[in-house]
């Protein structure tokens, strides 16, 4: 039953995928991409792989569709046609794609009793059956992510933290130019321009890309409704954030879902007020803030006298020392994570709305 | 009868997902994916207790949040072709 | 016995739900325009969400002995009641806003073009029970236009 399961999730996904490369337009191709994260999600749950799961429901259907989203603003909604097709464009596709699937044929079969993990158990055995006495917590991969490769999780940190300041600071500084900042949404500025759905085949909707002056549109059920959810997903986010040694979830997840609540605050009730409750600069405190609690961690086992990253000093007892180690590095990251998310939610979406 | 509920959901699932792919307008296609996280939901808690392991609901109350929030993200850039602007917000009619 | 009757009670619920779901998917599938599709879709996705969640929450108690599960499972039920109806009334709106025209059973458009569709989303729902008088509704959105206008 399982492998039945597993094996029609596969599918949804690969028709997915099919679906999304023969679209022309790039809105329905985000959308889609949507549903190929929902069915890659429930994939994943199907293979056990639980923590894979939650990041992938934590970011696939929200915040990467924002960010889809805020691109497809910068730019045209349809693919350019290209008549004159390059030959060596598809000869490397080709050799490209050829060249990976030879390198699958090296890998061994889902299950399979042959594979590495299965002839050379050493590791995965040493770590199911001694992380419980020598890191604590029952969730085997949050010691393997937070203590065992802690060094592997500071250079993702890193990496989040880097692409918060790249967007930063190359989307961040192109509108501080004078003149561009007036504001589209000062009080009193009651139309805004809107964009009529351009892409119906039935033929119910006006002329292609006509523009269109309307006043504001209303959405008070939003309104409310949003105003009810969010303070369950900011605390959803703390509770993904410290229940992560125990069931699925850790600093990551939690960061995602935690500025998913400060997202969709964005969303209904615009940048500006947005910008008001959690200023730009506090989230760069914030990035910061996140990452030197990972890397002060590290140096702190250092000058007790440990490896880097090695939480056993931190307290008389080694395994309160782990304890306090993951809680301090999780912590860290899902600070990080957060402020960076939130930082390239308001560089994407501020396109006019600044 | 998990098996059952299952294989409707997946049938569901399939149902759906055709919906999503020929369009033919992207309100249908959203509707189709807004409906198909509210199965998905569904298909992982099923699941999870068709293995006798009801412990994986947190990844579907994670869905039942954040899946709102890309159908939300999705129809104001549907209406204003920007996420930033807050023009969901002032009431007077 | 008592446990028996739980047990049916919570397959029966469990039958309804897929019920629901696939019906609900049919028409999706088979129903001519957006509005009815949304409409099926929509119904059938809180119901059937309802109807499972309450069959899963009876099994995790007396079956599972898993109350944490229950939990989650109520809340799960809870966030999908507030969002899932939000969803598909933030998306019939939009709809209508951007121009979607809804069709009758023929397929004929029952308003005049995207315009007129697009008037109805920003009237109040009040003014369109009542016989859905376009000029009124017009004249209304005029004024608040000029309104705007005159503030800015």
């Amino acid at each position: 039953m399982e492998a039945t399961v597993a094996n029609v999730l596969l599918t949804f996904l690969a028709v997915t995928a099919v679906g999304i490369i023969m679209l022309r337009d790039l809105l329905a191709a985000v959308i889609l991409l949507g549903a190929y994260s929902l069915i890659a999600a429930g994939a994943f749950v199907v293979m056990d792989a639980v923590d894979v799961a939650f990041t992938e429901a934590a970011v696939g259907s929200g915040i990467s569709t924002i960010l889809f989203l805020g691109a497809l603003s910068f730019t045209r909604h349809d693919q350019k046609p290209r008549p004159n097709h390059s030959w060596m464009a598809l000869f490397l596709a080709v050799a490209a794609g050829g060249l990976l699937i030879y390198g699958t044929l090296d890998m061994p079969y889902y299950g399979s009793a042959t594979s590495a993990a299965q002839t050379n158990p050493g590791l995965a055995v040493r770590f199911l059956e001694e992380s419980g006495s020598e890191v604590g917590p029952p969730n085997i991969v949050t010691s393997v992510l937070a203590s065992y490769r802690g060094y592997d999780t500071l250079g993702e940190t890193m990496v989040v933290f880097a692409a918060g300041i790249a967007v930063l600071s190359i989307l961040g500084l192109k509108r501080r130019r004078p003149g561009e900042n007036a504001p589209l949404d000062a009080p009193g500025d009651k139309t805004t321009t809107l964009v009529v759905n351009s892409s119906a085949d039935d033929g119910s909707i006006a002329s292609p890309n006509e523009m269109k002056r309307y006043p504001r549109q209303r959405h008070r059920v939003l309104q409310v409704v949003t105003k009810l959810v969010i303070p369950f997903v900011l605390m959803f986010g703390l509770y993904v954030q410290f229940h992560g040694d125990y069931g699925p979830g850790g600093g990551f997840q939690a960061g995602v879902i935690f500025a998913s609540g400060f997202i969709l605050y964005g969303l209904i009730f615009g940048l500006q007020k947005t910008r008001a409750i959690m200023p730009p600069s506090a989230l760069r405190i914030l990035m910061c803030l996140g990452l030197l609690l990972y890397c002060g961690t590290g140096l702190l086992t250092m000058v007790l006298g440990g490896n880097l990253l090695d939480y056993n000093v931190l307290a008389h007892d080694a395994l309160h020392g782990q304890h306090w180690g993951i809680f301090t590095v999780e912590l860290g990251v899902g600070i990080t994570v957060t402020g960076v998310m939130i930082s390239l939610f308001y560089n994407f979406a501020s396109k006019r709305s600044l | 009868m998990f098996v059952a509920a299952t294989i409707a959901l997946l049938i569901t699932m399939a149902l759906t997902l055709w919906r999503a792919l020929v369009g033919p307008t992207q309100f249908d296609r959203l509707l189709a994916v807004n409906s198909f996280g509210t199965k998905t939901v569904l298909l992982i808690a099923v699941y999870g207790f068709l293995t006798g392991r009801p412990d994986f609901l947190d990844i579907a109350l994670v869905y039942a949040l954040i899946n709102f929030l890309g159908t939300i993200a999705v129809l104001k850039f549907f209406e204003q072709d920007d996420l930033g602007s807050g023009q969901y917000q002032e009431d007077d009619y | 016995m008592i446990d028996l009757l739980i047990l049916l009670v919570s397959w029966a619920l469990m039958i309804v739900g897929c019920v629901f779901v696939v019906s609900g998917a049919v028409a999706l599938v088979r129903m001519p325009d957006l509005y009815t599709r949304l409409h099926g879709a929509s119904l059938t996705d809180t119901g059937g969400t309802l109807v499972i969640g309450l069959a899963l929450i009876i099994q995790a108690l007396f079956v599972f002995d898993n109350s944490m599960a229950a939990v989650k499972m109520g809340l799960i039920l809870l966030f999908t009641l507030f969002t899932s109806p939000t969803a598909s009334h933030a998306l019939a709106k939009t709809a209508l806003l951007c121009g979607q025209v809804p069709l009758d059973a023929k397929g004929n458009p029952l308003l005049d073009g995207p315009e007129q569709a697009s008037l109805l989303a920003r009237s109040r729902p009040a003014d369109y029970r009542h016989g859905q008088d376009k000029e009124r509704i017009a004249q209304q959105i005029q004024a608040l236009d000029n309104r705007g206008g005159d503030e800015s």
